[in-house]
């Protein structure tokens, strides 16, 4: 019996040649990471471990990006106690406010994470590195210690979901609208404890950017990962950003799944996903007349260069509607610098957006963008639990970025179709 | 070892964005923590929990964010266990790793209901319903987990091997 893309991976990161479904297994680690939420709290725990520093200096990346710049005292000692750590241990990939980006789109951006690799991240949309054809998942705070010390994890081999992609998406189809369809179809359980792995001919019509943001909400389905096979768009990628050396793993021609989806992508409409679950999703003709109050443009998830361009080509020459916070977030300060250069901000300050520096922000309910009572929000985040964006009473509608820029403008749930000419 | 307290029953899809909300996230005092577990969908939770008390729930428990906050919350509010029929994964890595005892059972986590007085025996895995004379047995931990559950986290394990 053959071994899945993601089983190839931990296979070799563990010294044999195969492993199956269910095996608990050892393995090394070519990437750690947290942020100013969850590693202080591995710091904590790491400082009760009888070791004598961390394993490798250049394979931990500490990003502050949750509560920061930092929002009140409590989050500028949790950022200071990162930061000591950082400077204790020489950490070469700390990333304080001015070079700090969302976590998981500066690693891609930095060279940091490449095909084949190993990765473990205090953050639950760790998983996003699929993209690149690398195994990574989200852990806790003490999985993080032992990793930070030791350079090793253990894992359970997870079975896999395969999702075979056919055809072209549509105009208004983003990757964004793939997975919230999959999620959709599955539940937020659907893939629990399993891999997901992508496959088929539709892959190539998928920018990186569509990748990124699909893998991305693997966790959302409950898988323990996401994955994309390496393509050439994939490599370009990863020389671009001088990812180094990069290993690619095929899945074997006898792999075997779980189950097999088919997805045909040239069906797929521009999906919203409901109060209170990326499950309870609605193809975008279904929404009906939902007023908002708030949209943000931004996240882990939908940050990157391309979203905000779909955003502004929206955006351009309009205004959004009064009474609509509408937040752009560049999701790391590249993007924010050629989101400049490109012309982007000025679109969206001219249209009546907040444009703000790199930050978790409001997707988690930090800070940036807090809904009230009652209040109701667009957001190209990956969340819509209750409570997730602030008041429990408060509801998060998650859509791409074109959709959430039609929104803004309209002032309701609208299909960016509804504006063209 | 045994648990023994009165179930507080939730649903399918407990995120870890309601077992403790972000805005407390900057204070990762276990204390702290606990006072404000489960507050967005049971503002009364944190004063009616004692020590000893046992959490049932359904489908998918800790689904969402891999802040290891939630155990601690849910630890440091006094809970003694958690039963559910299906945990979120990072969720099971992170009770286990922080000695947050967990137990899946569907059986139990459908069948037992609030407030009923629960005995759960760890070694045996048995699930005892004292209000309505049941039991139910847990599903059992691969022996490696037992380990680190025995040592009371991962950090005692990997220090002590």
């Amino acid at each position: 019996m053959g071994m899945t893309m993601t089983q190839k991976i931990l296979a070799a990161h563990c010294g044999t040649d195969i492993v199956e479904a269910g095996q608990l297994i050892e393995a090394d680690l070519d990437l750690v990471l947290g942020n100013d939420v969850t590693a202080p709290v591995a710091i904590k725990e790491m400082k009760k471990m009888n070791v004598n520093g961390v394993f490798d200096k250049d394979k931990i990346a500490i990003v502050l990006d949750h509560f920061t710049p930092n929002k009140d005292i409590k989050s500028a000692e949790l950022c200071k106690c990162a930061k000591e750590f950082s400077i204790e241990n020489d950490i070469t990939n700390f990333f304080e406010t001015g070079e700090v980006g969302i976590e998981h789109a500066l690693l891609p951006e930095k060279g940091l994470v490449a095909a084949g690799d190993v990765v473990i991240g205090a953050d639950s949309h760790t998983c996003t590195y699929g993209a690149l054809g690398a195994f990574s998942t989200g852990v806790g705070s003490t999985d993080m210690a032992a990793g930070m010390a030791t350079g090793k994890a253990w894992f359970k081999v997870p079975s896999a979901l395969r999702f075979v992609l056919t055809g072209k998406p549509a105009k208004w189809v983003s990757g964004k609208d793939i997975i919230l369809h999959i999620i959709g179809m599955i539940g937020v359980d659907g893939a629990l404890y399993k891999s997901m792995e992508f496959t088929g001919d539709g892959i190539s019509y998928l920018t990186m950017d569509d990748r990124f943001a699909m893998t991305n909400m693997a966790i959302e389905a409950g898988a323990k990962n996401g994955i994309f096979p390496v393509d050439k768009l994939a490599e370009e990628y990863m020389k671009e950003h001088n990812a180094g050396e990069y290993k690619i793993y095929e899945a074997d021609y006898d792999a075997e799944y779980d189950e097999t989806y088919e997805i045909h992508l040239d069906e797929l409409k521009p999906t919203v996903a409901f109060p209170h679950l990326p499950e309870n999703t609605k193809t975008i003709d279904q929404v009906g007349d939902i007023k908002i109050d708030q949209v943000v443009i931004g996240s882990c998830t939908n940050g990157r260069m391309e979203d905000l361009r779909i955003a502004a080509k929206i955006m351009e020459g309009r205004h959004v509607a009064k009474h609509v916070r509408t937040i752009v977030i560049p999701a790391t300060q590249k993007i924010y610098l050629q989101a400049i250069e490109e012309g982007l901000v000025s679109i969206f300050i001219k249209a009546g957006a907040a444009v703000s520096t790199p930050t978790c922000g409001p997707c988690l309910g930090g800070h940036m963008g807090i809904l009230a009572k009652g209040e109701k929000a667009v957001a190209t985040t990956n969340r819509n639990f209750v409570g997730r964006m602030g008041d429990p009473e408060s509801e998060i509608y998650l859509a791409s970025p074109a959709v959430a820029a039609a929104s803004a403008v309209t002032g309701k749930i609208s299909c960016p179709c509804e504006l063209e000419d | 070892m045994k648990a023994i307290g009165n179930v507080f029953k939730f649903g399918d899809n407990v995120d870890t964005d309601v077992i403790i909300p972000a805005r407390y996230l900057n204070a990762p005092d276990p204390s702290e923590l606990a006072a404000h577990c489960m507050e967005d969908i049971d503002a009364h939770f944190v004063n009616k929990v004692k020590q000893g008390d046992i959490i049932t729930a359904g489908k998918n428990f800790g689904c969402g964010s891999s802040r290891e906050h939630a155990p601690i919350a849910i630890k440091a509010a006094g809970v003694s266990c958690v039963i559910a029929e299906t945990f979120a994964r990072i969720f099971y890595r992170n009770a286990i790793n922080i000695g947050l005892p967990i137990i899946e059972s569907k059986e139990a986590a459908q069948n037992i209901e609030a407030g009923d007085e629960v005995e759960i025996d760890f070694d045996s895995g048995m699930i005892y319903d004292k209000t309505k004379g049941t039991e139910y047995r847990g599903q059992a931990f691969p022996e490696f987990m037992q380990k680190i559950i025995k040592a009371e986290g991962l950090i005692n394990y990997i220090n002590n091997k």
